[in-house]
Formats: structure tokens, C-alpha cells, sequence
């Protein structure tokens, strides 16, 4: 009896598992069929019969992809809007979190109210007065203009995260520290910087991906095809051309995501422990 | 605050000493301010100013040549007239209330029972569907749309082969940009792919927190698995899923890459407007930046509503953690 209950639960067991399998593919399988399509040969990709794993793998979509104008350019531009937004955002961003976490003053909930309402609002809905305004500053087609637009969403973001990590660290080591004799400043380089390091990573990595991701603003405010950035050359890729090249289109699909992808798996423990954390406890 | 003046009124009795170690407390008291002043004066500028020129701007007639001249000319309400009486406007709103409700729905169910999935399964396929949800929340909006348009293409998009295998009907060349109901499906299904891994791995860790002996010792007392389901799981998720959809109508309600980049500027017509859309092609497409900021502000008030209760938890919860 007990024998056939065991066979009856893994035969249950064994059916979550093929619908978990079945779901795995279903939501894989755009990103699988991405990279494979980059690196079918021509026939394969036109055929209306697919090929699902290409057996002859060909490089000529990757190549055809990064020596279409541009690319490098926009690889580029991205890369710097990206990296100079991120670091001034961690740093100013860590200095308020410590504030939020730390601290106890007035005017405390109307920061915390503007720091998650402005993450609330619609990026299209901002569109007309940050193209005026840059305009006005002669800021629009240049890349300082982006960075300082995306500051205003990715300041917000990190504050709050940060934030987070930090209600994760115990405020009795750095009162423990105190009372041995250290200086807040002290606390704060021996004890809370090297505790945060997960958090900070974290957070940039997520700041990265958010800016790198970007379309709208970049494609309202820089116009120049030498000045745009990754996601921008992207969209415009397929043109207007009536036989659309899929192969090379994946390959720099690919290449987009890639950075990307690379960045989230490497820290995604780190990302997911912090997020969950973040989502659970609010 | 109320601990600390009255520590400030004790002070001015005591002698100096004490007077000196108010100081420090003072100084000390200012440290949060000076903390948070770079975030504050940087928001106060990038984004304080544009608000300020988005009202200025939505009573002004403001084009190309106002923009070259840098001065609009007044015309009072004239521009949110000009959108409220625009049918155009009405109906893109009831056609984005229900591309939301579709959305976050979908989101929502689907994320849930995947959620519930994940716990189900076999360790090894919990952690390959857990990556492969972390590999899709990696995926970058613009390159999904990319897939997403190679995928449903008429000519050769593997959609219409595999569900002609399926023998689901004949998808042979079938076009599936042809009407408003089948483009903005596909962009639904392009969303809720994307919000999925986010809306359960945060589920799948809120799951966690429901305590094993309480469903255990409910179905010793014979609870069925949905019972379970209502009257134990549901509860302890409620505060997540209510800020899981609250986030989702929020960001369903403004999306703009997707619809804009899956339809493609080319087959973007009044019939098919979003909010954001629309607000993008009436303001800036078409260089009317007054009546541009005119919709930019309906719409943001719209969001604002729509955030008071998200916002308002999350305060509450930030307070009741620090």
C-alpha cells in the first residue's frame, strides 16, 4: 500500500515537472530562437519549414551586423551614457540612502514620498518638457543631456534599493563600533562600505541594465545616427527596406543583449536575493 | 521630534557644558540633511524645471518656431480644449483602460501559478526555470521586440508554422499586423513575457514566508489544495500582490516601446493609439509641443491617481522597517 502511494506521488511529481519544463520552454524559447536564428545560414532563415538548431553555424549575421554605419559608434555612446550615469547616481544615491536607513528627521516622509513617486511616473509624460527645456540649453543631440534625464529615474531607483540593503545590515555593529572608540566616519569605511559591497554591486548592475535598456528619451533627444545610442540603432535597424536581412538583425539583437545578459548572471544571486528581499519586506 | 525639542527646552536651562553637547547634537541633527541635499538639488533641477515648463508650456501655442525662437505665445486653457474635445483622445483612453486590465490580469494569473510551480517542482527544475526566468528578465525591451516581430512575421515567423502544426487552424502567410485587435494581442503577450520573471521570482519569494507546518497541519485536518490556497497562501501574499498589480497597472498604463516599435511608426494610426502614443505622436511627432504638454499633463495626473494607493504602502512599509 505504502509502495503504490510512493509510485502515486512521484507520478504526481514527475507531471509538475513536465509542465515546469513545458513552461521553462515556452518562455526560453524567444531568447533561444534569437540566437539561433543569428547564426543560421541565409536558406535556413527564409524557409518557411524552421530549422531549430542550426547544424552549420555561420558568423557572416554578426559580421554583416557590427559593420553596418554606426554600430560602433553607438556602442560607444551607450556605453558612456551608461557608465557616467550609473557612478554619479551610486554616489550621490548612497549618501541619501544612509540618510533614509540611519536617520530619523523631518521631512524624512516627504523624500520618501518623492523618491518613489517619481519612479511612478510615465517616462512618455516627460518627453515634451525635457526636449523643450534641453532644447532651450542647446542639450538635446548631446549626450550630457541624456545622462542627466535618465539621472532623474535611476537617482530615485537607487535610493530606494540602497536603502534596502542597508535596513539589511544591523545597526548594532555599527553602534558596537562606536562605543569601541570609532568615528562615524570610521564606522562607515570599516564597517558599513565593505557590508554594503553586494548592495552597491547590485544596484549599479541594475542601474546599468535599466539605462542600457533605455529607448524613449534616446530616441526623442539625440537625432544624430553617429549620436544615438545601442537600443536606438536597434529600432532602426530594419529600416525601411522590403526584404528584411533576419539573420543580421538577430546577430545584433544578440550583441545588444549580450552585456546585458552577461551582467544580470553574473551578480543574478546577489540582484534576486536583493530584490526578493527588497519586494518581501517592501 | 517631539523628544528632541523638548530636549532643546532643557537645554537652554542647563549650563554650558550641556549647551555644548546640544551643539553637537544640532550638527549631528544636520548630517541627514546634508545627506540627501545632492539628490534633492539634482531631482530639483532635472526634473522640478521641466514640471515647471511642462504647465507653462501646456497654455502656451509652442511649435518648431516657438521652439527656434525660445517663446510661446499664450492661449490660456485653449490646448486641453483643444484634447478634450478630441474623440481621438476618448477613445485612446478606453482602448489603453482595456489594453491595462488585459494586461495586468494576464501578469497577475500567470504569475501566480507559475509561482506556485516553481515550488512544486523537482529541485533541478526549480533552479533551470528559475534561470531561464532571470535569462528573460535580462532580455532588453527593444531587442524583444526584434524577436517578437521576427517570430509573428508572415512570410516566414515559426508563430504561424507551429500553430499550423498544432493543427490550431491555418496560419500559412497569416498577417498578424493587419488588425488593431491582433497587434496590440501580440504586444500584450510581449508584456506579460516580460513582466513574468519579475512578477514570480517576487511570489516565489513571498511563498517562502507561508509557514510549512500551518499548511501542513491543514491538511492533516483535510484541507484541500485550493483551500489551502485561499485561506492560508492568498493571505499572507495579499500585501505583495496588491503592490505587484498596483506596479503593473502603472507601467501597463504609460508603455510605449512596445506597442510603438512591435506596430512599427509605419501601421501607427488613430485606431491603434496608446496613451503614450498618442501623446508622443500629437506632441512631439508633430511638433506641437503646447498641446503636447497638455496631454503629458492629463496623463501624469492620471498616473498620479493611479500611484496614490502604491505610493502610500510603500511609505508605510519604509516607515514601519526603518
Amino acid at each position: 500500500m505504502s509502495a503504490s502511494r510512493t509510485r502515486g506521488r512521484r507520478t504526481r511529481q514527475l507531471g509538475w515537472d513536465a509542465l515546469g519544463l513545458a513552461v521553462f520552454a515556452v518562455m526560453v524559447f524567444p531568447v533561444f530562437w534569437m540566437v539561433s536564428t543569428a547564426f543560421k545560414p541565409d536558406d535556413q532563415i527564409i524557409s518557411v519549414t524552421p530549422t531549430w538548431i542550426p547544424l552549420h553555424p555561420t558568423l557572416k549575421h554578426f559580421r554583416d551586423a557590427i559593420e553596418k554605419p554606426f554600430f560602433w559608434e553607438d556602442v560607444k555612446n551607450s556605453l558612456i551614457v551608461v557608465l557616467v550615469t550609473v557612478a554619479i547616481s551610486i554616489v550621490l544615491a548612497f549618501l541619501a540612502a544612509v540618510a533614509l536607513a540611519r536617520y530619523g528627521f523631518s521631512g524624512r516622509k516627504l523624500f520618501v514620498v518623492l523618491v518613489i513617486g517619481i519612479q511612478m511616473l510615465p517616462q512618455a509624460g516627460l518627453i515634451i518638457p525635457l526636449y523643450v527645456v534641453l532644447a532651450r540649453y542647446h542639450q538635446v543631440n548631446a549626450l550630457s543631456g541624456l545622462i542627466v534625464t535618465y539621472m532623474t529615474f535611476v537617482l530615485p531607483f537607487c535610493v530606494w534599493t540602497l536603502r534596502g540593503f542597508l535596513l539589511g545590515i544591523p545597526k548594532e555593529l555599527e553602534e558596537a563600533a562606536m562605543v569601541d572608540g570609532s568615528t562615524r566616519l570610521g564606522v562607515f569605511v570599516k564597517i558599513l562600505l565593505p557590508l554594503m559591497g553586494p548592495g552597491l554591486v547590485a544596484t549599479s548592475v541594475f542601474a546599468f541594465i535599466t539605462t542600457w535598456n533605455e529607448y524613449i528619451f534616446a530616441r526623442v533627444l539625440l537625432n544624430d545616427q553617429s549620436k544615438q545610442t545601442v537600443t536606438v540603432w536597434l529600432s532602426y535597424f530594419l529600416g525601411s527596406s522590403r526584404h528584411t536581412d533576419w539573420g543580421a538583425l538577430m546577430a545584433a539583437s544578440t550583441l545588444t543583449a549580450v552585456p546585458v545578459i552577461i551582467f544580470f548572471l553574473l551578480v543574478q544571486r546577489r540582484i534576486a536575493f536583493g530584490l526578493t528581499q527588497g519586494a518581501v519586506r517592501g | 521630534m517631539l523628544e528632541s525639542s523638548s530636549n532643546a527646552a532643557a537645554g537652554t536651562l542647563l549650563g554650558t557644558s550641556r549647551r555644548r553637547r546640544l551643539w553637537g547634537r544640532t550638527a549631528r541633527g544636520a548630517v541627514p540633511f546634508a545627506l540627501i541635499l545632492p539628490v534633492i538639488a539634482v531631482i530639483a533641477v532635472i526634473l522640478g524645471y521641466p514640471l515647471y515648463w511642462l504647465v507653462k508650456l501646456s497654455t502656451e501655442r509652442y511649435g518648431l518656431f516657438e521652439l527656434i525662437r525660445h517663446q510661446g505665445t499664450s492661449v490660456g486653457l485653449d490646448n486641453y480644449r483643444s484634447v478634450l474635445h478630441d474623440p481621438v483622445f476618448w477613445r485612446t483612453l478606453l482602448r489603453t483602460i482595456v489594453f491595462t486590465a488585459a494586461n495586468v490580469c494576464m501578469t497577475m494569473v500567470l504569475g501566480m501559478l507559475i509561482a506556485l510551480l516553481l515550488v512544486r517542482v523537482s529541485a533541478v527544475v526549480r533552479i533551470l526555470l528559475s534561470s531561464g526566468l532571470v535569462l528573460v528578465w535580462a532580455m532588453p525591451v527593444v531587442v524583444a521586440v526584434q524577436v517578437w516581430y521576427w517570430m509573428t512575421n508572415f512570410e516566414n515567423g515559426v508563430v504561424n508554422y507551429v500553430l499550423t502544426e498544432l493543427h490550431l487552424g491555418d496560419f500559412f502567410q497569416h498577417d498578424w499586423y493587419v488588425t488593431t485587435f491582433s497587434q496590440l494581442s501580440l504586444v500584450t503577450l510581449l508584456i506579460v513575457w516580460g513582466a513574468l520573471p519579475f512578477v514570480v521570482i517576487t511570489l516565489y519569494a513571498g511563498l517562502a514566508q507561508v509557514p510549512r507546518d500551518l499548511v501542513e497541519a491543514a491538511e492533516v485536518d483535510g484541507a484541500r489544495p485550493w483551500m489551502v490556497f485561499r485561506d492560508i497562501t492568498l493571505p499572507i501574499l495579499r500585501p505583495i500582490l496588491l503592490i505587484l498589480t498596483s506596479l503593473s497597472i502603472i507601467w501597463d498604463f504609460g508603455v510605449f516601446t512596445q506597442p510603438y516599435l512591435l506596430i512599427g511608426q509605419s501601421k501607427i494610426t488613430t485606431g491603434n493609439y496608446l496613451m503614450s502614443i498618442y501623446l508622443f505622436e500629437e506632441g512631439y511627432f508633430k511638433s506641437d509641443f503646447g498641446r503636447g504638454a497638455a496631454i503629458s499633463i492629463l496623463m501624469l495626473l492620471m498616473v498620479a491617481v493611479l500611484s496614490i494607493f502604491y505610493v502610500r504602502k510603500m511609505v508605510r512599509m519604509g516607515e514601519a522597517t526603518a
